[in-house]
Parts: C-alpha cells; sequence; structure tokens
C-alpha cells in the first residue's frame, strides 16, 4: 500500500474568498458553487521542476536588462522562501512583474497616461538558493489609478509568482510597501479576512540589504503550504 | 515553528509581461511516446464572455503514468523531451490550445489507479486565488472508478471530461465557464 502525505489546507481567514463584492472583477468571474475537496494524490504532491537551464542568472537585475538605467527609486528586494514549518524551500523558482516607477505597465492594455520607460520591462526571475533565498535588484514601482471605483489607486507592489516542490504549493501573490497610505483602501489587498495574514504582504525596509548609495533594501519572506505529518505506513 | 501560508493575490490584468517567458503550449520534445492529443478550448465568465486574460497552467504524467518530479517512486520510465508542465495565456477571444500527450493512469487513494487526468490552475484578472480543475479524457472506461470524478455529483461531472471535437480530427475541447450554467466544477486543493 502506497501512503503519501499531503500539503496543508490554509489556516481559515488566512487567505481570500474567491468572491469579494468591492474588487469589482470578482463578481462575474469568481464561481458560485462550492469547491469540492480534493485529497492530495501523486498528482498533487508532485509538480514542475524547474533547473537552472530555466532562468537567465541576469534575469534578477530588472535596472540591468537594457542599455541605459531605468528611471525611479532603485531598490533591492530579498527574502526567504519557507515552508509553514519554517524549512527553506531552495531552487524554487520565483518569477515578478511590475510597473515602472511612472506606475505604468509594458503591456497593451495598460491605458494608464503616465510615461513608459525605454530601459525597464518590469520582468524578473531567479531561482532561491540551497536556503531558500532570493534576491531581486529592481526600481520601485509607482502608484497608478484603475477603474475599480471613483478614484481608485493601486499601491505600490510587485506581482510574485513561486512554485514551490508540488502542484498544491503553487502561490501567486503581491508585495506591497511599508508606509504606503493607499494599502488601507485597496480592495484586492483586502480580500483577505485576517488582518495579520494580509499585513504580512506589506515588506519590510531593510538597513542590511540596503546597499549604500545605491539602493534602499526591502524584506519580503514567503511561505508556501507545508506538509502533513508522514503517514505511519511505509511505502513498499 | 509554526507559520502561515502567505496569502494569495490575484496576477491582475497585466501578468503575461512576468509570466511569458516559460510559456509552453506545445509539451511534446522529440522522441516521447503516446497518443498526441490538442486540446482546445475557451474561458467565459458569468455572463458567458470571454475571458482575454486569462492563464492555464497544466501539470500530467507521461504516457506510462509517470510523473518528472523525484517524488514518483513508481518504477515507470521517463523521457527526456517530457516534461508535464504547461503554460498557456488566453487570447483576446479567451481562446486557449495546447499539445500533449494523453497521460498515463497514475495511482490514487487506497492504491486504486486514477483515470487518465491533468491537473489544471487557472489564473485572471478578478480571481484572487487560482482555480484548481482537472482534464479527464472522452471515451475512457477508468473514468467510472476515477476517485476524483466520483466526489463530484453526476450532472456536474461531464464539465471535468474533454469533448471530441466536431469540427476538428484529433483535437479534443474543452471550457472553463468561472460561474453560473455549466460552471466547472473547481476543487479545493489548499492554495
Amino acid at each position: 500500500m502506497w501512503k503519501l502525505a499531503g500539503y496543508r489546507r490554509p489556516y481559515p481567514g488566512t487567505q481570500p474568498n474567491h468572491l469579494h463584492l468591492p474588487y469589482v472583477s470578482s463578481i462575474k468571474r469568481a464561481p458560485t458553487k462550492p469547491l469540492v475537496y480534493l485529497p492530495h494524490t501523486l498528482s498533487e504532491i508532485t509538480g514542475p521542476v524547474f533547473g537552472q537551464n530555466s532562468v537567465d542568472v541576469k534575469a534578477c537585475d530588472l535596472t540591468r536588462q537594457h542599455s541605459g538605467e531605468p528611471l525611479g527609486e532603485r531598490i533591492v528586494v530579498s527574502g526567504r522562501v519557507l515552508d509553514e514549518d519554517g524549512r527553506p524551500v531552495p531552487h524554487t523558482l520565483v518569477e515578478i512583474w511590475q510597473a515602472n516607477a511612472a506606475g505604468r505597465y509594458l503591456h497593451k492594455l495598460d491605458a494608464h497616461d503616465a510615461p513608459l520607460d525605454p530601459n525597464f520591462t518590469g520582468c524578473g526571475q531567479t531561482l532561491t538558493d540551497s536556503e531558500g533565498r532570493y534576491r531581486f535588484v529592481t526600481i520601485r514601482p509607482g502608484e497608478y489609478p484603475w477603474t475599480n471605483h471613483h478614484n481608485a489607486w493601486r499601491p505600490s507592489h510587485i506581482h510574485f509568482s513561486l512554485f514551490g516542490p508540488a502542484f498544491a504549493t503553487r502561490l501567486v501573490t503581491q508585495m506591497f510597501f511599508p508606509g504606503d497610505p493607499l494599502i488601507p483602501f485597496d480592495p484586492i489587498f483586502n480580500c483577505t479576512a485576517d488582518e495579520k495574514a494580509r499585513n504580512r504582504l506589506i515588506s519590510l525596509f531593510d538597513w542590511e540589504t540596503t546597499i549604500p548609495s545605491q539602493a534602499l533594501g526591502y524584506r519580503f519572506d514567503i511561505v508556501l503550504s507545508g506538509r502533513e505529518a508522514t503517514p505511519m505506513e511505509s511505502p513498499k | 515553528m509554526s507559520l502561515r501560508a502567505t496569502t494569495s493575490q490575484t496576477v491582475g490584468p497585466f501578468f503575461s509581461i512576468g509570466l511569458s517567458s516559460l510559456k509552453q503550449d506545445n509539451l511534446v520534445g522529440e522522441g516521447v511516446s503516446g497518443e498526441r492529443v490538442t486540446i482546445a478550448g475557451r474561458v467565459l465568465d458569468g455572463d458567458g464572455k470571454p475571458v482575454p486574460d486569462a492563464l492555464i497552467e497544466t501539470w500530467q504524467a507521461n504516457a506510462h503514468g509517470k510523473y518528472d518530479h523525484p517524488e514518483d517512486t513508481q518504477s515507470k520510465k521517463l523521457e527526456a523531451g517530457f516534461k508535464g508542465f504547461g503554460r498557456i495565456l488566453t487570447d483576446g477571444n479567451g481562446t486557449f490550445r495546447f499539445t500533449t500527450v494523453k497521460p498515463g493512469q497514475v495511482p490514487g487513494p487506497d492504491n486504486n489507479m486514477q483515470a487518465p487526468h491533468i491537473a489544471v490552475s487557472v489564473f485572471a484578472r478578478g480571481l484572487e486565488r487560482r482555480l484548481v480543475t482537472r482534464i479527464y479524457f472522452p471515451d475512457e472506461p477508468s473514468n467510472s472508478s476515477d476517485f476524483a470524478l466520483n466526489l463530484v455529483e453526476s450532472t456536474r461531472r461531464e464539465t471535468l471530461i474533454a469533448k471530441k471535437s466536431t469540427g476538428e480530427s484529433g483535437v479534443l475541447e474543452w471550457n472553463v465557464i468561472l460561474q453560473g450554467p455549466g460552471e466547472t466544477v473547481f476543487f479545493d486543493c489548499g492554495l
């Protein structure tokens, strides 16, 4: 008999509901029927593995992807990817994307009347090291207006995408900046009931990773689902 | 030490900037065995309108029923040309299309074999968390005993089973209906 340890389910309130009325885009897209609980099988405890050949080593510095330097405030964004037991998640892919310093995405559907920056694409990738650490150099993204409601503005944020060890650990999230006055008014940030869980999306200013005369450091640790205890029965 | 998993947030409308470089709509490399299948469909919202800014990710075993992952310890063959991961962005009409091989059977609970299936994540603006679903195959006798299909009420089960395209031979059609009549079955898979 082959028994497998699955991954833990989220603690109540720490993950967003699919439908959150103040976030207008969720109204016609959130499922209305209850989700069907799926026990984890081999299909969910495995997942894609990305090696060094999937990632350009230069892709972790978003300020060096063009001939010139992008406009804006250079920053270092770094942290660790851990599981819920505090164990590092090594050699896992981290993808990020963001707006430029003026709050404009390099995307044909971004209609915000702010300048594009020919020296900034806003896309980065890296693998965590053997201790789960990652590090990006980028510029601080600008805030920008959106059409969710009257006078709606998104706080500065960087999108993060992570795989972790399994299909069950896939996570896409957003990192925010400390002290940003727009955060409490952001319907996307506010989708999650648990205040502490929401606030963990706000990075911390970090002297240790700040580079003198170069770039301020922000620290953002990311936690992926942990493993359930191994079943007593051992695989044969 | 006990931490809580980081809160999920939407991919938003501009994820193609960050997620296009690993786009993979042809999963079949050189020398890969198994039956080729092209799966095509649309992502539709609660008004039946196409979702032009959705991302579909797929994960599956190879034709032998083996995942390219260290925790798959079955003594089945891996194939260098098949990793099992797909990433497809919908176009302006909400359509997506990818080519793969029909996966072999993999073990499920109590060591019963699962019917051939592809695990799917759906991401989009408006979805604060991914939606997890599965694609099953038509005319597949093992579907009737598949544990996951049997978790689903029988009237909704067909949303998980691809259909032979009436227009194109060799193509299977499978749609993602986010809400409303014919709403696709989505699974609670944790995050």
